[in-house]
Protein backbone atom coordinates (compact mmCIF):
# COMPACT_ATOMS: atom_id res chain seq x y z
CA UNK A 1 0.00 0.00 0.00
CA UNK A 2 1.24 3.55 -0.69
CA UNK A 3 0.77 6.71 1.32
CA UNK A 4 1.30 10.37 0.53
CA UNK A 5 3.42 11.93 3.23
CA UNK A 6 4.36 15.54 3.87
CA UNK A 7 6.80 16.68 6.48
CA UNK A 8 9.25 19.44 7.24
CA UNK A 9 12.85 18.35 6.79
CA UNK A 10 15.58 20.81 7.76
CA UNK A 11 13.07 23.64 7.61
CA UNK A 12 11.75 22.83 4.13
CA UNK A 13 8.37 21.29 3.33
CA UNK A 14 8.76 18.03 1.46
CA UNK A 15 6.32 15.40 0.34
CA UNK A 16 6.37 12.07 -1.42
CA UNK A 17 4.72 8.72 -2.01
CA UNK A 18 5.94 5.91 0.22
CA UNK A 19 5.10 2.27 0.78
CA UNK A 20 3.77 1.23 4.17
CA UNK A 21 7.09 -0.45 4.89
CA UNK A 22 9.28 2.52 3.88
CA UNK A 23 11.42 3.56 6.84
CA UNK A 24 12.04 7.21 7.59
CA UNK A 25 15.74 6.68 6.84
CA UNK A 26 14.88 5.30 3.38
CA UNK A 27 12.66 8.28 2.72
CA UNK A 28 15.47 10.64 3.73
CA UNK A 29 18.21 8.87 1.79
CA UNK A 30 16.43 7.48 -1.25
CA UNK A 31 13.61 9.94 -1.86
CA UNK A 32 15.18 13.17 -0.60
CA UNK A 33 18.80 12.17 -1.36
CA UNK A 34 19.86 13.31 2.10
CA UNK A 35 22.53 10.67 2.43
CA UNK A 36 24.22 12.11 5.51
CA UNK A 37 21.99 9.93 7.68
CA UNK A 38 23.54 6.46 7.64
CA UNK A 39 22.37 2.89 8.15
CA UNK A 40 24.87 0.81 10.09
CA UNK A 41 22.82 -2.15 11.28
CA UNK A 42 19.47 -3.86 10.99
CA UNK A 43 18.96 -4.38 14.71
CA UNK A 44 18.30 -0.78 15.84
CA UNK A 45 21.50 -0.75 17.88
CA UNK A 46 24.16 1.35 16.14
CA UNK A 47 22.73 4.89 16.07
CA UNK A 48 24.25 5.86 12.70
CA UNK A 49 20.72 6.83 11.63
CA UNK A 50 19.88 9.21 14.49
CA UNK A 51 17.88 12.29 13.45
CA UNK A 52 15.62 14.62 15.38
CA UNK A 53 11.86 14.26 15.04
CA UNK A 54 9.74 16.93 16.69
CA UNK A 55 12.71 17.92 18.83
CA UNK A 56 13.74 14.45 20.06
CA UNK A 57 16.57 12.20 18.89
CA UNK A 58 15.28 8.98 17.35
CA UNK A 59 16.59 6.14 15.22
CA UNK A 60 15.26 6.85 11.74
CA UNK A 61 15.71 3.17 10.84
CA UNK A 62 13.08 2.21 13.38
CA UNK A 63 10.13 4.38 12.42
CA UNK A 64 8.00 4.27 9.29
CA UNK A 65 7.98 7.25 6.94
CA UNK A 66 4.18 7.04 6.99
CA UNK A 67 4.27 7.61 10.76
CA UNK A 68 6.14 10.87 10.20
CA UNK A 69 3.41 12.56 8.17
CA UNK A 70 3.27 16.12 9.50
CA UNK A 71 6.48 15.75 11.51
CA UNK A 72 9.35 18.20 11.83
CA UNK A 73 12.62 16.39 11.09
CA UNK A 74 16.19 17.63 11.35
CA UNK A 75 19.08 15.68 9.85
CA UNK A 76 22.83 16.30 9.88
CA UNK A 77 22.42 18.32 6.66
CA UNK A 78 20.25 20.79 8.56
CA UNK A 79 22.92 21.90 11.03
CA UNK A 80 25.52 23.95 9.16
CA UNK A 81 24.83 27.52 8.19
CA UNK A 82 26.09 27.59 4.61
CA UNK A 83 29.82 26.92 4.84
CA UNK A 84 29.92 27.55 8.56
CA UNK A 85 29.75 24.30 10.48
CA UNK A 86 27.49 24.01 13.52
CA UNK A 87 29.59 24.38 16.72
CA UNK A 88 29.10 20.67 17.49
CA UNK A 89 30.31 19.69 14.00
CA UNK A 90 33.24 22.08 14.35
CA UNK A 91 34.12 20.53 17.71
CA UNK A 92 34.25 17.05 16.14
CA UNK A 93 36.57 18.43 13.44
CA UNK A 94 38.81 20.26 15.90
CA UNK A 95 39.07 17.37 18.34
CA UNK A 96 39.61 14.54 15.88
CA UNK A 97 36.21 13.11 16.88
CA UNK A 98 36.00 10.98 13.76
CA UNK A 99 38.06 8.64 11.69
CA UNK A 100 36.04 7.00 8.92
CA UNK A 101 33.09 9.25 9.74
CA UNK A 102 30.38 6.63 9.35
CA UNK A 103 29.02 7.00 12.87
CA UNK A 104 29.54 10.77 13.02
CA UNK A 105 26.16 12.09 11.81
CA UNK A 106 24.41 9.95 14.43
CA UNK A 107 26.92 10.95 17.10
CA UNK A 108 26.41 14.66 16.39
CA UNK A 109 22.60 14.41 16.31
CA UNK A 110 22.57 12.37 19.50
CA UNK A 111 24.98 14.79 21.21
CA UNK A 112 22.76 17.76 20.34
CA UNK A 113 19.79 16.08 22.04
CA UNK A 114 21.90 15.58 25.17
CA UNK A 115 23.14 19.16 25.22
CA UNK A 116 19.62 20.53 24.74
CA UNK A 117 18.60 19.23 28.18
CA UNK A 118 22.02 19.21 29.78
CA UNK A 119 24.15 22.13 28.52
CA UNK A 120 27.22 21.13 30.55
CA UNK A 121 27.36 17.32 30.59
CA UNK A 122 30.08 15.49 32.49
CA UNK A 123 32.24 12.89 30.78
CA UNK A 124 30.22 10.16 32.52
CA UNK A 125 26.92 11.63 31.34
CA UNK A 126 28.23 11.84 27.78
CA UNK A 127 29.42 8.24 27.83
CA UNK A 128 26.09 7.04 29.23
CA UNK A 129 24.16 9.07 26.67
CA UNK A 130 26.14 7.48 23.82
CA UNK A 131 24.90 4.00 24.76
CA UNK A 132 22.99 3.83 21.48
CA UNK A 133 25.78 5.14 19.23
CA UNK A 134 28.41 2.67 18.15
CA UNK A 135 31.77 3.68 16.67
CA UNK A 136 34.10 1.09 15.20
CA UNK A 137 37.08 3.40 14.81
CA UNK A 138 37.80 5.98 17.46
CA UNK A 139 37.54 4.19 20.78
CA UNK A 140 35.12 6.99 21.76
CA UNK A 141 37.70 9.03 23.63
CA UNK A 142 37.83 11.88 21.13
CA UNK A 143 34.09 11.73 20.54
CA UNK A 144 33.52 12.41 24.23
CA UNK A 145 36.11 15.20 24.09
CA UNK A 146 34.40 16.68 21.02
CA UNK A 147 31.00 16.69 22.66
CA UNK A 148 32.37 18.36 25.77
CA UNK A 149 34.01 21.02 23.61
CA UNK A 150 30.92 21.40 21.40
CA UNK A 151 28.71 21.81 24.45
CA UNK A 152 31.14 24.45 25.73
CA UNK A 153 31.04 26.50 22.57
CA UNK A 154 27.23 26.28 22.45
CA UNK A 155 26.78 27.66 25.99
CA UNK B 1 10.84 -6.21 5.22
CA UNK B 2 7.72 -7.79 3.71
CA UNK B 3 5.14 -5.19 2.80
CA UNK B 4 2.01 -4.70 4.87
CA UNK B 5 -0.76 -2.16 5.13
CA UNK B 6 -0.04 0.61 7.59
CA UNK B 7 -3.11 1.87 9.41
CA UNK B 8 -3.35 4.60 12.00
CA UNK B 9 -5.94 4.05 14.73
CA UNK B 10 -7.79 7.09 16.08
CA UNK B 11 -9.16 5.40 19.21
CA UNK B 12 -8.72 2.16 21.12
CA UNK B 13 -12.03 0.89 19.73
CA UNK B 14 -10.87 1.80 16.24
CA UNK B 15 -7.60 -0.10 16.80
CA UNK B 16 -9.52 -3.18 17.96
CA UNK B 17 -11.87 -2.90 14.97
CA UNK B 18 -8.95 -2.54 12.54
CA UNK B 19 -7.31 -5.66 13.97
CA UNK B 20 -10.62 -7.52 13.80
CA UNK B 21 -11.15 -6.42 10.19
CA UNK B 22 -7.71 -7.46 8.92
CA UNK B 23 -6.37 -10.91 8.05
CA UNK B 24 -3.48 -10.91 10.43
CA UNK B 25 -2.81 -7.50 11.95
CA UNK B 26 -0.27 -6.49 14.57
CA UNK B 27 -0.49 -3.49 16.84
CA UNK B 28 2.42 -1.06 16.86
CA UNK B 29 3.37 1.16 19.79
CA UNK B 30 6.94 2.54 19.73
CA UNK B 31 7.96 0.02 17.08
CA UNK B 32 11.31 -0.57 18.81
CA UNK B 33 10.72 -4.30 18.95
CA UNK B 34 8.16 -4.72 16.18
CA UNK B 35 10.10 -2.97 13.39
CA UNK B 36 13.40 -4.82 13.98
CA UNK B 37 11.34 -8.05 13.99
CA UNK B 38 9.75 -7.13 10.67
CA UNK B 39 13.10 -6.09 9.21
CA UNK B 40 14.44 -9.54 9.96
CA UNK B 41 11.34 -11.10 8.40
CA UNK B 42 10.52 -12.90 11.62
CA UNK B 43 6.87 -11.85 11.25
CA UNK B 44 4.67 -11.11 8.28
CA UNK B 45 1.54 -9.25 9.40
CA UNK B 46 -1.00 -8.23 6.75
CA UNK B 47 -1.54 -4.94 8.57
CA UNK B 48 0.28 -2.84 11.14
CA UNK B 49 -2.09 -0.80 13.30
CA UNK B 50 -0.33 2.22 14.81
CA UNK B 51 -1.49 3.23 18.29
CA UNK B 52 0.53 6.46 18.40
CA UNK B 53 -2.26 8.70 17.11
CA UNK B 54 -4.69 7.76 19.89
CA UNK B 55 -5.08 10.60 22.35
CA UNK B 56 -5.20 9.74 26.02
CA UNK B 57 -3.08 6.58 25.86
CA UNK B 58 0.13 8.36 26.85
CA UNK B 59 0.61 10.05 30.18
CA UNK B 60 0.99 9.48 33.91
CA UNK B 61 -1.48 10.24 36.67
CA UNK B 62 -1.69 9.62 40.39
CA UNK B 63 -5.00 8.11 41.52
CA UNK B 64 -5.14 7.64 45.29
CA UNK B 65 -2.28 5.32 46.23
CA UNK B 66 -1.73 4.25 42.62
CA UNK B 67 0.44 5.60 39.85
CA UNK B 68 -1.29 5.02 36.52
CA UNK B 69 0.93 4.89 33.45
CA UNK B 70 -0.79 5.00 30.05
CA UNK B 71 0.23 2.23 27.65
CA UNK B 72 1.79 4.62 25.11
CA UNK B 73 3.94 6.41 27.71
CA UNK B 74 7.57 6.22 26.62
CA UNK B 75 10.39 4.98 28.82
CA UNK B 76 11.91 8.50 28.69
CA UNK B 77 8.68 10.02 30.02
CA UNK B 78 8.46 7.55 32.90
CA UNK B 79 12.12 8.15 33.74
CA UNK B 80 11.62 11.93 33.84
CA UNK B 81 8.21 12.01 35.54
CA UNK B 82 8.11 13.96 38.81
CA UNK B 83 5.16 11.83 39.98
CA UNK B 84 6.96 8.55 39.33
CA UNK B 85 10.19 9.85 40.87
CA UNK B 86 8.42 10.88 44.06
CA UNK B 87 6.02 7.91 44.42
CA UNK B 88 8.03 5.02 42.94
CA UNK B 89 11.63 6.13 42.29
CA UNK B 90 12.57 2.51 41.54
CA UNK B 91 10.26 2.58 38.53
CA UNK B 92 11.78 5.81 37.17
CA UNK B 93 15.19 4.26 37.70
CA UNK B 94 14.23 1.10 35.83
CA UNK B 95 12.85 3.07 32.88
CA UNK B 96 16.02 5.18 32.77
CA UNK B 97 18.11 2.03 32.37
CA UNK B 98 16.25 0.60 29.37
CA UNK B 99 18.34 0.39 26.19
CA UNK B 100 19.62 3.78 25.12
CA UNK B 101 18.20 7.32 24.89
CA UNK B 102 16.72 6.82 21.42
CA UNK B 103 15.06 3.54 22.44
CA UNK B 104 13.69 5.31 25.52
CA UNK B 105 12.34 8.16 23.37
CA UNK B 106 10.17 5.76 21.35
CA UNK B 107 9.67 2.52 23.31
CA UNK B 108 6.56 2.28 25.49
CA UNK B 109 5.48 0.44 28.61
CA UNK B 110 2.51 -1.11 26.80
CA UNK B 111 4.74 -2.45 24.03
CA UNK B 112 7.29 -3.76 26.48
CA UNK B 113 4.84 -5.76 28.59
CA UNK B 114 2.78 -6.97 25.61
CA UNK B 115 5.98 -8.26 24.06
CA UNK B 116 7.11 -9.94 27.32
CA UNK B 117 10.70 -10.50 26.31
CA UNK B 118 12.23 -12.72 29.01
CA UNK B 119 15.04 -10.17 29.41
CA UNK B 120 12.86 -7.04 29.46
CA UNK B 121 12.86 -4.80 32.52
CA UNK B 122 9.23 -3.73 32.96
CA UNK B 123 7.75 -7.20 33.64
CA UNK B 124 9.78 -7.30 36.87
CA UNK B 125 8.35 -3.95 38.03
CA UNK B 126 4.79 -5.05 37.21
CA UNK B 127 5.13 -8.31 39.13
CA UNK B 128 7.36 -6.81 41.85
CA UNK B 129 4.92 -4.04 42.62
CA UNK B 130 1.80 -6.18 42.17
CA UNK B 131 0.56 -3.95 39.34
CA UNK B 132 -2.70 -4.29 37.45
CA UNK B 133 -2.69 -4.31 33.65
CA UNK B 134 -5.68 -2.49 32.19
CA UNK B 135 -6.89 -3.44 28.71
CA UNK B 136 -9.82 -2.40 26.55
CA UNK B 137 -11.62 -5.49 27.88
CA UNK B 138 -10.61 -6.10 31.49
CA UNK B 139 -8.10 -5.68 34.29
CA UNK B 140 -5.47 -8.38 34.74
CA UNK B 141 -3.22 -8.83 37.78
CA UNK B 142 0.45 -8.78 36.76
CA UNK B 143 0.84 -12.21 38.39
CA UNK B 144 -1.60 -13.60 35.79
CA UNK B 145 -0.51 -11.45 32.85
CA UNK B 146 2.96 -12.81 32.02
CA UNK B 147 2.31 -16.40 31.01
CA UNK B 148 5.56 -17.51 29.37
CA UNK B 149 8.31 -16.71 26.90
CA UNK B 150 6.94 -13.81 24.80
CA UNK B 151 3.48 -14.94 25.95
CA UNK B 152 0.87 -12.94 27.84
CA UNK B 153 -2.75 -13.32 28.86
CA UNK B 154 -3.76 -10.88 26.09
CA UNK B 155 -6.27 -12.15 23.54
CA UNK B 156 -5.98 -11.30 19.84
CA UNK B 157 -6.78 -7.65 19.30
CA UNK B 158 -6.84 -6.92 23.04
CA UNK B 159 -5.15 -3.57 23.64
CA UNK B 160 -3.25 -2.67 26.81
CA UNK B 161 -4.40 0.82 27.79
CA UNK B 162 -2.59 1.41 31.10
CA UNK B 163 -0.69 -0.10 34.00
CA UNK B 164 -1.71 0.73 37.57
CA UNK B 165 1.15 0.53 40.06
CA UNK B 166 0.42 0.54 43.80
CA UNK B 167 2.82 2.84 45.66
CA UNK B 168 5.21 0.72 47.74
CA UNK B 169 6.71 1.78 51.06
CA UNK B 170 10.09 0.88 49.60
CA UNK B 171 11.36 -0.62 46.38
CA UNK B 172 14.45 -0.92 44.22
CA UNK B 173 15.52 -2.50 40.95
CA UNK B 174 19.00 -3.77 40.21
CA UNK B 175 20.03 -5.21 36.89
CA UNK B 176 23.11 -6.80 35.52
CA UNK B 177 22.81 -5.58 31.94
CA UNK B 178 24.00 -7.23 28.80
CA UNK B 179 26.79 -4.80 27.89
CA UNK B 180 25.70 -4.61 24.24
CA UNK B 181 21.91 -4.32 24.39
CA UNK B 182 21.30 -3.29 28.02
CA UNK B 183 18.63 -5.97 28.29
CA UNK B 184 18.77 -7.73 31.64
CA UNK B 185 21.02 -10.76 31.94
CA UNK B 186 19.47 -10.72 35.40
CA UNK B 187 17.27 -8.03 36.93
CA UNK B 188 15.69 -8.15 40.38
CA UNK B 189 12.87 -5.91 41.54
CA UNK B 190 12.26 -5.89 45.29
CA UNK B 191 9.32 -4.09 46.89
CA UNK B 192 7.65 -3.86 50.27
CA UNK B 193 4.04 -2.77 50.07
CA UNK B 194 0.62 -3.26 51.61
CA UNK B 195 0.49 -6.90 50.49
CA UNK B 196 3.93 -7.75 51.86
CA UNK B 197 7.31 -8.19 50.20
CA UNK B 198 7.65 -9.13 46.56
CA UNK B 199 10.80 -10.17 44.71
CA UNK B 200 10.47 -10.39 40.92
CA UNK B 201 13.26 -11.71 38.74
CA UNK B 202 13.66 -11.00 35.03
CA UNK B 203 16.31 -12.03 32.52
CA UNK B 204 16.94 -15.33 34.23
CA UNK B 205 13.85 -17.52 33.99
CA UNK B 206 13.20 -19.87 31.08
CA UNK B 207 9.57 -18.76 31.12
CA UNK B 208 10.31 -15.08 31.72
CA UNK B 209 9.66 -13.12 34.88
CA UNK B 210 9.10 -15.08 38.13
CA UNK B 211 8.77 -14.44 41.85
CA UNK B 212 11.50 -15.66 44.18
CA UNK B 213 9.15 -16.82 46.94
CA UNK B 214 11.82 -18.07 49.33
CA UNK B 215 13.44 -14.63 49.25
CA UNK B 216 10.05 -13.00 49.75
CA UNK B 217 9.36 -14.89 52.97
CA UNK B 218 12.86 -14.31 54.30
CA UNK B 219 12.54 -10.56 53.65
CA UNK B 220 9.07 -10.42 55.18
CA UNK B 221 10.56 -11.30 58.56
CA UNK B 222 13.86 -9.48 58.11
CA UNK B 223 14.18 -6.88 55.34
CA UNK B 224 17.95 -6.93 54.96
CA UNK B 225 20.51 -8.08 52.41
CA UNK B 226 21.69 -10.72 54.89
CA UNK B 227 18.28 -12.35 54.79
CA UNK B 228 18.67 -13.26 51.11
CA UNK B 229 22.44 -13.77 51.03
CA UNK B 230 22.16 -17.54 51.40
CA UNK B 231 19.11 -18.10 49.25
CA UNK B 232 19.58 -19.16 45.67
CA UNK B 233 17.02 -19.93 43.02
CA UNK B 234 17.14 -23.38 41.37
CA UNK B 235 19.53 -23.27 38.41
CA UNK B 236 17.57 -25.87 36.49
CA UNK B 237 14.79 -23.38 35.74
CA UNK B 238 17.14 -20.70 34.44
CA UNK B 239 18.19 -19.62 30.98
CA UNK B 240 21.59 -20.21 29.50
CA UNK B 241 23.01 -18.63 26.37
CA UNK B 242 26.25 -17.17 25.03
CA UNK B 243 26.01 -14.36 27.58
CA UNK B 244 25.67 -16.39 30.77
CA UNK B 245 25.24 -19.96 32.00
CA UNK B 246 22.33 -20.90 34.28
CA UNK B 247 24.79 -21.33 37.12
CA UNK B 248 26.07 -17.78 36.64
CA UNK B 249 22.53 -16.43 36.33
CA UNK B 250 21.55 -18.16 39.60
CA UNK B 251 24.51 -16.52 41.29
CA UNK B 252 23.57 -13.13 39.84
CA UNK B 253 19.99 -13.41 41.09
CA UNK B 254 21.22 -13.57 44.70
CA UNK B 255 23.74 -10.76 44.15
CA UNK B 256 21.20 -8.47 42.46
CA UNK B 257 18.62 -9.28 45.15
CA UNK B 258 21.08 -8.29 47.89
CA UNK B 259 21.93 -5.06 46.10
CA UNK B 260 18.26 -4.25 45.49
CA UNK B 261 17.40 -4.79 49.16
CA UNK B 262 20.29 -2.53 50.19
CA UNK B 263 19.23 0.10 47.73
CA UNK B 264 15.59 -0.05 48.86
CA UNK B 265 16.90 0.71 52.34
C1 LIG C 1 18.71 -1.44 20.91
C2 LIG C 1 17.58 -1.82 21.83
C3 LIG C 1 17.83 -1.99 23.18
C4 LIG C 1 16.80 -2.34 24.05
N1 LIG C 1 17.10 -2.52 25.37
C5 LIG C 1 16.12 -2.85 26.23
C6 LIG C 1 16.40 -3.03 27.63
O1 LIG C 1 17.51 -2.82 28.10
N2 LIG C 1 15.37 -3.40 28.43
C7 LIG C 1 14.10 -3.59 27.96
O2 LIG C 1 13.22 -3.92 28.74
N3 LIG C 1 13.81 -3.42 26.66
C8 LIG C 1 14.79 -3.05 25.78
N4 LIG C 1 14.46 -2.86 24.46
C9 LIG C 1 13.07 -3.03 24.03
C10 LIG C 1 12.32 -1.72 24.14
O3 LIG C 1 12.08 -1.41 25.49
C11 LIG C 1 11.00 -1.77 23.38
O4 LIG C 1 10.60 -0.44 23.32
C12 LIG C 1 9.88 -2.56 23.97
O5 LIG C 1 10.18 -3.88 24.22
C13 LIG C 1 8.70 -2.59 23.03
O6 LIG C 1 8.00 -1.41 23.14
P1 LIG C 1 7.47 -0.65 21.88
O7 LIG C 1 6.60 0.44 22.40
O8 LIG C 1 8.58 -0.26 21.02
O9 LIG C 1 6.52 -1.75 21.21
P2 LIG C 1 6.38 -2.28 19.72
O10 LIG C 1 7.69 -2.71 19.18
O11 LIG C 1 5.60 -1.31 18.92
O12 LIG C 1 5.46 -3.54 19.99
C14 LIG C 1 5.97 -4.71 20.64
C15 LIG C 1 4.85 -5.77 20.68
O13 LIG C 1 3.82 -5.38 21.58
C16 LIG C 1 2.55 -5.28 20.94
N5 LIG C 1 1.91 -4.09 21.51
C17 LIG C 1 2.44 -2.85 21.56
N6 LIG C 1 1.63 -2.02 22.25
C18 LIG C 1 0.56 -2.75 22.64
C19 LIG C 1 -0.61 -2.44 23.39
N7 LIG C 1 -0.82 -1.22 23.90
N8 LIG C 1 -1.50 -3.44 23.62
C20 LIG C 1 -1.27 -4.69 23.12
N9 LIG C 1 -0.20 -5.03 22.41
C21 LIG C 1 0.73 -4.07 22.17
C22 LIG C 1 2.88 -5.19 19.46
O14 LIG C 1 1.85 -5.73 18.69
C23 LIG C 1 4.15 -5.98 19.36
O15 LIG C 1 3.88 -7.34 19.24
C24 LIG C 1 15.48 -2.51 23.56
C25 LIG C 1 15.21 -2.31 22.21
C26 LIG C 1 16.24 -1.96 21.34
C27 LIG C 1 15.92 -1.75 19.89
S1 LIG D 1 20.88 1.97 11.43
FE1 LIG D 1 21.68 1.08 13.23
S2 LIG D 1 20.36 1.95 14.73
FE2 LIG D 1 19.52 2.72 12.91
S1 LIG E 1 34.56 7.09 13.03
FE1 LIG E 1 34.39 5.22 11.98
S2 LIG E 1 32.68 4.33 12.96
FE2 LIG E 1 33.05 6.06 14.16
Amino acid sequence: MTHSVSMTVNGKSVSGEVESRTLLVQFLREHLRLTGTHVGCDTSQCGACVVHKDGQSIKSCTILAAQCDGADVTTIEGLADGDTLHPMQEAFRENHGLQCGFCTPGMVMSALDLVKNNPDPSEKEIREWLEGNICRCTGYHNIVKSIKAGAGSMR
Amino acid sequence: MYDFTYQRAVSVDDAAAKVEGADDAMLMAGGMTLLPTLKQRLAQPSDVVDLSGISGLAGISVEGDKVVVGAMTTHATVAASADVKSKIPALADLADGIGDPQVRNRGTIGGSIANNDPAADYPSACVGLGATIVTNQREIAADDFFTGLFETALDDGEVVTAVKFPTPSKAAYMKFPNPASRYAIVGVFVAQGSDGVRVAVTGAGQDGVFRASEMESALASNFSADAVANISVPEGDLNYDIHASSEYRAHLVTVMAKRAVNKAG
